[in-house]
């Protein structure tokens, strides 16, 4: 196929040519993908938030292709409220099985919210009355609980914009919420202390081999009626090594804590702390005064609204473990999101919602 | 030979034939008696060193190193597997967070029970053993071959490190709960824990040098490596010959960095520099972790006490830089 001389030239010069075939073929495709990135943009972009000051290294990173996407979004139901007007009637006079903490909402809103409840939750039967499930009383301490946390908790759900909580914050659409939390205890066989808590793949440890009773440290009360202290260290010297002290362990339990504050919020250390100093208060952003009175909320919570369901709860709702109550905390309402369904204004069509026996407050509407 | 074999990752000569059995066992080679008998080749292991495998010689600092090693390992092995209730399957998908963790801090200094952290005193107690005993028959090895004993010291160097992590530290601590637990991911939160704890490891000056030595040792191992591979094809790597009879190899190596950077090192410098720049790795870390918690509480106070930690004049606050809306969350006003 090729002309003579040419084959008789190859014949007589006979070279390795597969060395330099594949150094040039390396080093040609190397500076073709080089140049095309610099030309197209690296395929995966990303976006970054900063959150400190530069040269701190305080920033959010994320994919541009996960930014504005919102998977529960759309899933959320809502309906303007109807304003009452004088003759309006209460639904606590006309209706059945109306929860009392809904005592002041009239007859439509009543049924507009149930409605809108029985999607948020996924419960096509919720609170109908003659409806004696385990479900109904416990609809009635979640409504109450979703009160308090709106009108008393705001500096959490209201921080940065009217954003509040619906039962679809935590539900979206289903019975029991994702990311509820249980109560682990030891995790190791055969041993005790320090050690039975924690090197185990667990769900709660977020698979690190760091403790996975943080939450239960953090968020309840021990049996002395305390909660467990985010320890690190602090100002004080501790080079006498008094007892009480911050040790390592602390230091773990506290850092499998604040793993679990980073993937439920979806995002890093540097979100709250500027982490050449966790401890300094002088060092810290806004989102860590939050997510601090976020804890409030939770442990508070936690002992007024979810612990006292354990008698409600039938026994396959309860835990594995120790049969506790499904509990809630960070990641139950945010889901890997600074602020849960990205910030979406859930609250604002939901006066009912919005106060503790009080009347709901329909000023925006009229 | 196309020119890329000589960027070879593997020996490219082996030698293969009757085994090097070593000094005569008579005279005053009198540890020679307790080496093994036979000898074998390896291509596989020629393929990154001598291809020849034994004799070995073991002596009672070789044995009771094994001894005591393998108790430490098991040990530590039993524990892991009995925290998974002796679930083989379990101990398998588990390993790498498993661990055999130091004693509760409530236990200080005293011998804990057994399944809380009393068999971490134990198995520890046996690697010490181990690992001083296997530095002695390095010693007693170097003694034997009229070796230097630069590799003992070396050695040493990194037992210090080991010895302070293990012994030293948890001891003026006043608790065994400072220690760090055997296991692969555990003994990782240990270390960002101990970090974090007294006020981040970075500003500890010590952990700066140790990291300046770990960092300088790779980069002139490897500077060192290219060298010696790079003039081998004139006998380089024949390194002692080329110290006391500088070759051509040696002059072109050297006439390479000093044409290149002003300055070169010699046959013999380099490998002080190497000695000394690994040494020091372990030794400078050593005492950056003995004065942790001991004589320094909070690394970062102490740098701003002493001006080498700057402040950041800035605001905090992703607000201050933009909104949630532009980062993810949904466009104001949705409902």
């Amino acid at each position: 196929m090729f002309p003579k001389w040419f084959d008789n030239w190859n014949k007589d010069n006979p070279t390795n040519i597969f060395g330099p075939a594949i150094a040039v073929g390396v080093a040609g495709s190397a500076i073709f993908v080089a140049a095309m990135i610099v030309a197209w943009g690296q395929p995966f972009a990303t976006a970054s938030q900063q959150t400190g000051p530069r040269g701190t290294g305080m920033h959010v990173q994320e994919f541009v292709s996960d930014l504005a996407v919102y998977p529960d979004v759309d899933g959320f139901v809502t309906s303007e409220p109807v304003v009452p007007t004088a003759d309006s009637q209460l639904a606590i006079d006309v209706l059945e099985g109306v929860p009392p903490a809904l005592a002041n909402v009239t007859v439509e809103n009543y049924e507009r919210l149930r409605e809108a409840m029985r999607s948020w939750t996924g419960i096509p039967d919720l609170l109908e009355p003659g409806n004696d499930s385990y479900q109904t009383a416990l609809a009635y301490s979640m409504i109450e609980m979703t009160q308090n946390i709106n009108q008393n908790w705001a500096g959490h759900v209201q921080a940065n914009a009217e954003v509040g909580v619906t039962c679809y914050t935590c539900h979206r659409g289903q019975p029991v919420p994702n990311n509820i939390w249980f109560r682990v205890g030891n995790v190791n066989s055969n041993v005790a202390g320090w050690p039975a808590i924690q090197n185990r793949v667990t769900m709660t440890s977020n698979f690190t081999s760091l403790p996975s009773t943080y939450l239960e440290h953090f968020l309840l009360l021990d049996e002395n009626g305390q909660y467990g202290v985010a320890q690190v260290h602090d100002l004080e010297s501790r080079v006498q090594q008094q007892p009480g002290d911050p040790l390592i362990q602390q230091a773990e339990m506290t850092y499998a804590w604040m793993n679990y504050f980073s993937n439920s919020l979806g995002v890093n250390c540097t979100f709250c702390h500027n982490t050449r100093a966790f401890y300094d208060p002088a060092q810290v952003t806004p989102q860590w005064a939050t997510a601090s009175l976020g804890i409030l909320m939770v442990q508070e919570t936690l002992e007024q609204y979810i612990l006292p369901l354990e008698t409600v709860l039938p026994p396959e709702r309860l835990g594995p473990v120790y049969a506790d109550v499904p509990k809630l905390a960070c990641r139950t309402c945010h889901q890997g999101e600074q602020q849960p369904l990205n910030g979406l204004n859930v609250i604002h069509n939901w006066p009912e919602l919005a106060v503790v026996d009080d009347m709901p407050d329909y000023s925006a509407f009229e | 030979m196309a020119y890329f074999e000589y960027q070879n990752i593997f020996t490219q000569v082996q030698v293969q034939g009757e085994p090097e059995m070593g000094m005569a066992q008579t005279g005053e080679n009198i540890l020679g008696g307790e080496r093994t008998k036979k000898a074998t080749f390896s291509t596989l292991i020629g393929w990154i060193g001598n291809a020849q495998i034994g004799p070995i010689y073991l002596g009672w600092a070789g044995l009771i190193s094994l001894a005591t090693g393998t108790l430490w390992f098991n040990i530590v092995g039993l524990n892991m597997l009995s925290q998974v209730d002796w679930s083989i399957p379990e101990f398998v998908r588990q390993l790498f967070w498993l661990a055999l963790e130091p004693p509760g801090p409530e236990h200080g200094l005293s011998m804990p029970p057994l399944n809380d952290g009393g068999w971490y005193i134990i198995s520890s107690f046996f690697l010490l053993i181990s690992v001083m005993s296997w530095w002695l028959r390095t010693y007693l090895l170097a003694a034997q071959h009229k070796m230097g004993k630069h590799i003992a010291w070396a050695f040493l160097a990194a037992i210090w490190l080991f010895l302070v992590l293990g012994l030293f530290r948890p001891v003026l601590m006043g608790s065994w709960s400072e220690a760090v637990p055997y296991g692969i991911f555990p003994h990782l939160d240990w270390t960002t824990a101990f970090s974090i704890r007294y006020g981040n490891l970075y500003y500890n000056p010590f952990h700066a040098l140790s990291i300046v030595f770990l960092y300088g040792s790779v980069l002139l191992f490897a500077m060192h490596g290219a060298t010696i591979l790079a003039v081998s094809r004139y006998g380089g790597d024949r390194e002692l010959e080329q110290i006391y009879d500088r070759g051509t190899a040696s002059e072109r190596a050297g006439l390479f960095w000093r044409w290149t950077m002003g300055f070169n090192a010699t046959m013999e410098g380099i490998h002080r520099w190497a000695w000394w720049f690994a040494v020091l790795t372990p030794i400078t870390g050593g005492i950056g972790i003995l004065l942790t918690g001991t004589v320094v509480d909070n690394w970062f106070i102490w740098a701003i006490e002493h001006n080498f930690a700057p402040e950041y004049l800035g605001a905090y606050g992703y607000e201050a830089y933009g909104t949630y809306q532009d980062f993810g969350g949904v466009p104001a006003g949705g409902n």
